[in-house]
């Protein structure tokens, strides 16, 4: 009876371009919402394989800092994780990262090395943070001489200032930058980049600026400044800083944080580590608004941390000229947490106070009369594809480009701007970027034989071991995740869904018998005539109507007998291979989609 | 044989019928069919059409006999009793389980061997009997499962792999039945559910015996170039002329606008098919009508499909041998077998 509705003017859908390599890439949800496009099926496949080695090295390619990221990334690949979609819980993804990174054999053989010749051109970096690093792991290969100065006596920038010890220890973060350092970095410690004038004038062939957002922001209420002598208000950040150098080591018995980003909660939790006892983090909005991550969230809590919700801080109470509390106003939201009203005021008691509300740009060094533009008075003009700020030869990376973001952001940046400098020196246009690449392999080996799993473990996400917390605040860089050990490993690798084993699909050799769309437990195969009016209809009129918008419908050719198009709603598709399984003719097949990412000096190469 | 799993995960809320069941409720094991089987499509179809009419999975019983068509009841429905007869005697058993137990909904699926040769006289006598079953026959004209033979529904000329010609005439179902009094009479093809699902639909809720001919390509062994039932040649000789579409009992009434002249017929149970026929005056309840267009159809080298013929008047077995209206299976066994001296008197009747 569908054939009755009434024919219309048609808006053809184009057919699906399989060619292109961002297709089959978003359909791998993790590695296309990884900034720095990290492999992660493969990935967790080598570990599956106990190829804790190649694991590593495939996540070196391209992040460069598996072990810190291991455990410190902010993860914007488990939220698009399909595992999620199915069934709430996304694949420990980060977690695994960390076991290739814990159980690996020697890599030393697969590690970038400098180039034995230098080929003349000078790098500067600014900072020697994730993305300095990065631009120095990807240039000196090529013969770059990298320079890069550094305020601080230790290299790593925020990741060794602002992560506390307690979660990311000393030990795995100077592993991971001596591999780059050790290629002949020239690395010039307790050095303060004071003008950017001076700098241009020192005959660099380039400059990069990662150094980071280091100002933390203050809260300037009634009684900030009130204090006599020793202040008890403190930046999140500096006093996160304070610590890790050893220049804080105690801290009152009663702490409020103000803030509840991720820095918050390392303040919270090192305060707990620092002799705090009733510590207190204070939010004004309600907890569905935080921007901490919900697992730091959990961490903290289980550490004896409050949150309070609905507080906005008034004024600090200085008396005698020590800070003793501070009084907020209880708020009340609306729907949607838009606009407040105040209900009442309290008044907290404390003994210090870290503030923790943010991080801004700052760049007193750079002078405004440079004809370096800036797009506000803490941002400068930085092009978003090649990194170049207004001044040829002059790049931004990290926090210092767009403002705070995270490592893995700061990484890629590191990589586009490392592209962007190799152009630069090579006299090609730094807009000329290399063109990603990708190739599929089939994954069939006999008539019904796959070489990939598909029976994937439906139980949940795999828990995370920590130290005891009876025992947890004994050392202040006293790791609280263990790791997992190899029964959660063994299992939580194959929850993984196996997005990047592609469904690929041939219309000529389609015989239209259905046996795809019968098998499917997903119903995400339909085939249509091509009559709808726009892509509204056809995602409607599918066996499943296909309600997630930001995920890819794919239309076939025609097919031959009979005209009709095959249609796959790509949100819906787990992976599993029945469809190729079931098909007489081998119009569908599984294939592995690898997606080659260039590099600085090194086109897209794939395997 | 599949190496691969049905995935095990939990999956997106499915959609739920009357009885709050998804479809997957009404799944069987995977098949082990060649690929691209049409024998799956008609799981898939009768699968969908349970689901749809929301009858309890467990109320139903699947009977088959021997052949490829007769492993599918494996693969559809855990939750019913099933039932592997001998080679062509499907109807027969499920005649027996139709009387002893009226209240089950009794689906058989068969094949072209196993229904039309072999099992021809079994197939007869219960279209005889209007035994309330749903008949599936999965015909592909051809023995797939001993490599190809041409089968009773081959056409004649029609060519095997080989290249063979067939010479001996098919034995249509449809016309067989109408010779017999069959009281409903269905022709669909496994490529095109949209018009299969509704039949199914139908032929469940029919009072009577209800024969659906369901053309299957065996994509092996009958879907090449000389083949009159591979997937291209009934794409192209299809004759879509008789739709129907059903109404369940408790469904809502299809308010669509639908062009050319619409018929009605109620079935058994309260639901009602719709029939639109696009030849002029085509009526599915006269038999002499529709056996000269399905004659004719077939001279033209056509294969007409959709619900050909419906007769809700015919009683079924249980009312022409007025049983009891309670199921057989729960009559104490006192009044199932009244005892020797019953059955001494009856016989003294007849002396």
């Amino acid at each position: 009876m569908a054939e009755l509705a009434p024919r219309r003017t048609l808006v053809p859908i184009p057919v699906t371009n399989v060619e292109d390599p961002s297709y089959f890439h978003k359909v791998v949800d993790c590695q296309w919402a990884c900034p720095a496009h990290t492999d992660v099926p493969q990935y967790i496949r080598l570990i599956g394989q106990g190829r804790y080695g190649d694991a590593y090295l495939l996540n070196r390619k391209s992040n460069v800092f598996p072990g810190i990221l291991g455990r410190t990334c902010d993860r914007p690949c488990e939220p698009a994780c399909r595992r999620g979609r199915v069934d709430g819980d996304a694949v420990a993804i980060c977690r695994l990262k960390r076991v290739a990174s814990d159980l690996r054999e020697d890599v030393g053989w697969g590690l970038p090395r400098a180039a034995e010749a230098r080929n003349g051109k000078r790098v500067a970096c600014v900072g020697a943070g994730p993305a300095s690093l990065t631009v120095a792991n990807d240039l000196m290969p090529l013969g770059y001489e990298v320079t890069i100065f550094e305020r601080q006596q230790l290299p790593g920038g925020l990741m060794r200032t602002n992560i506390p010890a307690f979660r990311l220890p000393a030990k795995v973060l100077d592993e991971e930058i001596a591999v780059i350092l050790d290629m002949g970095v020239d690395i010039r410690y307790g050095t303060e980049i004071s003008s950017m004038r001076e700098l241009l004038q020192m005959g660099y062939d380039a400059v990069f600026v990662g150094s980071g957002a280091p100002r933390g922001k203050e809260l300037e209420l009634p009684g900030r400044h009130d204090e006599v002598g020793e202040t008890h208000i403190h930046i999140g950040i500096d006093w996160l800083e304070s610590i890790a150098f050893g220049h804080v080591n105690k801290v009152g018995r009663r702490v409020l944080i103000i803030g509840v980003g991720n820095t918050a909660m390392d303040c919270c939790r090192s305060s707990r580590r620092l002799g705090g006892e009733d510590i207190r983090v204070m939010a004004r909005r309600p907890r569905q608004y935080f921007k901490a991550s919900p697992w730091e969230l959990e961490d903290a809590e289980e550490e004896g941390v409050q949150i309070v919700v609905n507080h906005a801080p008034r004024r600090f109470i200085v008396e005698d000229g020590r800070l003793v509390g501070i009084e907020f106003d209880q708020v009340e939201w609306d729907e949607g947490a838009v606009h407040s009203r105040t209900v009442g005021t309290v008044r907290i008691d404390c003994d210090d106070v870290i503030l923790a509300i943010g991080q801004e740009n700052a760049f007193p060094w750079i002078e405004r009369d440079l004809p370096l533009e800036f797009t506000s008075p803490q941002l400068a003009a930085v092009d978003e594809l090649t990194m170049q700020a207004t001044i040829p030869g002059v790049f931004f990376g990290g926090d210092a480009a767009f403002g705070a973001k995270n490592i893995i952001w700061a990484v890629e940046h590191g990589h586009q701007a490392a592209i962007s400098i190799h152009n630069h020196c090579q006299g090609v246009p730094v807009a000329e970027r290399p063109a990603q690449t990708m190739r599929l392999t089939s994954r069939k080996m006999g008539l019904t034989q796959w070489s990939y799993h598909n029976d994937y473990n439906p139980h949940g996400r795999q828990e995370m071991a920590r130290v005891d917390l009876r025992r947890r605040f004994e050392r202040l860089n006293l790791e609280v995740e263990l790791g997992f050990g190899p029964d959660e490993t063994a299992r939580e690798v194959q929850r993984c869904l196996n997005c990047d084993i592609q469904t690929e699909f041939q219309a000529p050799l389609c015989i239209e018998c259905d046996a795809c769309i019968d098998v499917c437990p997903v119903r995400c195969l339909t085939i249509v005539r091509p009559d709808w009016a726009d892509e509204d209809e056809l995602r409607a009129r599918l066996n499943a109507p296909a309600e997630n918008r930001s995920q890819a419908i794919y239309v076939s050719e025609a097919l031959p007998q009979t005209g009709r198009v095959m249609v796959k709603d790509e949100n819906l598709c787990v992976h599993c291979g029945l469809c190729a399984e079931r098909c007489p003719t081998a119009a569908w097949d599984m294939a592995r989609f690898e997606l080659g990412i260039p590099y600085a000096g090194r086109p897209a190469e794939v395997g | 044989m599949t190496s691969i799993a049905k995935p095990q995960i939990p999956l997106l809320p499915l959609e739920r019928n009357q009885l709050g069941l998804t479809i997957r409720d009404y799944s069987g094991s995977m098949s082990t069919l060649c690929a691209g089987c049409g024998h799956d499509s008609v799981t898939a179809a009768i699968q969908e059409a349970l689901w749809g009419l929301s009858i309890p999975p467990y109320q139903v019983a699947k009977l088959s006999g021997i052949g490829c068509s007769s492993k599918t009841p494996q693969y559809f429905d855990s939750a019913a009793v099933g039932f592997n007869s001998v080679h062509g005697r499907m109807a027969a058993v499920a005649s027996g389980a139709a009387a002893a137990n009226r209240g089950l909904v009794v689906v058989g699926v068969s094949g072209d061997g196993d229904s039309l040769s072999i099992g021809l006289g079994n197939l007869a006598h219960a279209i005889r009997r209007n035994v309330r079953m749903l008949y599936v026959i999965a015909n592909n004209g051809v023995y797939g499962l001993t490599k190809g033979q041409f089968s009773a529904s081959a056409d004649i000329g029609s060519r095997s792999r080989k290249g063979e010609p067939n010479l001996l005439p098919p034995v249509d179902p449809m016309l067989l039945g109408l010779s017999l009094g069959a009281t409903f009479l269905a022709r669909g093809f496994s490529g095109d559910k949209a018009q299969l699902v509704p039949i199914l639909k139908a032929g469940l809720s029919h009072g009577g015996f209800a024969l659906v001919d369901v053309i299957s390509p065996c994509v092996q062994f009958n879907d090449h170039e000389g083949s009159t039932k591979s997937f291209r040649y009934v794409r192209e000789h299809e004759l879509q002329d008789i739709d129907a579409d059903i109404i369940p009992v408790r469904g809502q009434i299809h308010s669509e606008q639908t062009p050319g002249s619409l018929t009605e017929v109620e079935l058994h149970d309260g639901s009602r098919v719709l029939f639109r026929a696009v030849p002029e005056g085509y009526d599915p309840t006269d038999r002499v009508r529709v056996g000269s267009y399905l004659v004719e159809s077939a001279r033209q080298g056509e294969i007409a499909t959709g619900l050909l013929y419906l007769d809700e008047t015919t009683p079924d077995m249980h009312q022409v041998s007025a049983t009891t209206e309670e199921r057989l299976w729960d009559l104490p066994f006192q009044r199932l077998c009244p005892g020797s001296a019953e059955l001494a008197k009856f016989q003294a009747r007849l002396r």
